[in-house]
């Protein structure tokens, strides 16, 4: 198959996504209310200490991103496998990793790249300074994709499985927490004045890593669970 | 063209079926027969190479269809149990969409046309949420007319469809095997089909 099949095959897959979740919105939003809610509750519980506020604030907006991150991956492989169109994926003259590179870049697109999109926002509520929010922005955009790159993998792997829902939380938190480290460690360091070019450097690292095994072990895995 | 040798099928503990070969020259169709759990998905999914056969081997112009991979599932259609249609997409969008993740994207005006002709004028616009169990399968099979595959492999293509569906559809396969296609298809129904048919019996 030509190059430009291939690119045009992984638009295609991203854009069909997409469409899918705006016919389907009730499923984005539960995500993102879900990180609102979370990240607001904390300051409300705690009360108006703004240095405790401060310190606690890159640790809690990472954390409430990974559990809104994992709140939407049971349904990233369950309604095409239940409706056949998985089949026809892995049928497809276009290679699986092609399109499941694309189901993961959309699942990014609409329950990642939100969640950096608001955090400045919700950082506002824990007194966080521009700067740090513009780290904490940065941290988020490099970190979410890892988030959904690990998390298609432990989709793929408990795919049709009975409690695939606790099996998978249970599978891919402990592959999380790296880019809990990195993350939530680089906002803290510029705070601190340490910089946070290390922490994003290897943030990053995580993030080339995560997507060149990341597509490759879930196709790997969702043929299995196609068997 | 297309040549089983030896397969076995196992579920479980249980063998479905063992010792199975069979071959299929251009313009063939062969009709997979047997009681319901006699192995008819088990077959027709190996063939796709969607679970490895426990014994024997199927090939492709005589290349086993392992090693051939991607260069096989594109002379391959495969039309099983669940449609592929999604509930939330129009009967138009699905039958591009379908088109473009099998690798053979089409335009808007081949995708109308292949819907007009398994009869669901008018009904291109509407979410396939709203469609029958039915016009949802003749949604699914519009894949046939659009994507170019030599070999058709159907699951119980019939079901859910009306008399005249039926011979509209037998009509798209007569076609199909006039022009050197291949089909392996299940169905308790009989199919009408003009070319000669050959049978397979599971049990």
């Amino acid at each position: 198959m030509a190059e430009t099949g291939i690119l045009s095959a992984l638009g295609a897959v991203i854009r069909r996504d997409l469409l899918l979740a705006m016919r389907r919105k009730s499923d984005v939003l539960t995500t993102l209310f879900f990180f609102v809610i979370v990240v607001s509750l904390f300051p409300l519980g705690i009360g108006p200490e703004m240095g405790m506020l401060r310190q606690i604030a890159p640790g809690v907006l990472w954390v409430a991103a990974l559990l809104a991150s994992m709140l939407s991956l049971p349904r990233l492989f369950a309604a095409d496998h239940a409706d056949g169109t998985l089949e026809q994926m892995a049928l497809s003259a276009v290679p699986l990793g092609v399109l499941v590179t694309g189901k993961i870049v959309a699942h990014w697109l609409v329950s990642g790249l939100p969640l950096a999109l608001l955090a400045p926002v919700l950082g506002l509520q824990f007194d966080l300074p521009a700067d740090a929010l513009g780290v904490m922005v940065l941290a988020l955009l490099i970190g979410t994709p890892v988030l959904s790159l690990i998390g298609a993998v432990g989709a793929g792997l408990t795919l049709g499985v009975r409690g695939g829902g606790v099996l998978v939380s249970l599978l891919v938190l402990p592959l999380y927490v790296p880019a809990l480290i990195f993350g939530a460690g680089a906002v803290e360091s510029h705070i601190s004045g340490l910089g946070a070019t290390a922490h994003l450097s290897l943030l990053a690292a995580f993030l080339a890593l995560a997507a060149f095994f990341g597509p490759w072990a879930t196709t790997v895995a969702l043929r299995i669970a196609l068997e | 063209m297309l040549e089983a040798s030896n397969l076995e099928c196992v579920r479980g503990e249980k063998s479905l079926f063992r010792g199975l070969s069979f071959r299929l020259a251009a313009g063939a169709c062969l009709m997979v027969q047997g009681a319901n759990g006699s192995g008819k998905t088990s077959l027709l999914r190996m063939l796709c190479g969607l679970s490895p056969p426990a014994q024997g081997e199927i090939r492709w112009k005589g290349e086993p269809i392992r090693r051939l991979a991607e260069d096989y599932r594109g002379e391959l259609l495969y039309c099983g149990h669940a449609g592929a249609v999604k509930d939330e997409l129009t009967a138009l969008e699905n039958a591009r969409i379908s088109a473009t993740l099998a690798g053979a994207p089409v335009d808007e005006e081949a995708a109308r046309a292949a819907l007009r002709q398994l009869g669901l004028k008018g009904r291109e616009d509407l979410p396939a949420r709203v469609l029958s169990a039915g016009q949802k399968r003749r949604v699914a099979l519009t894949r046939l007319l659009l994507e170019k595959r030599r070999l058709w492999v159907l699951d119980e293509p019939l079901t859910a469809l009306d008399k005249a569906a039926v011979a509209n559809l037998c009509g798209v396969i007569d076609a199909h095997l006039a022009g050197g296609g291949m089909a392996v298809l299940t169905s308790h129904q009989d199919l009408p089909l003009a070319g000669r048919v050959e049978h397979l019996r599971l049990d």
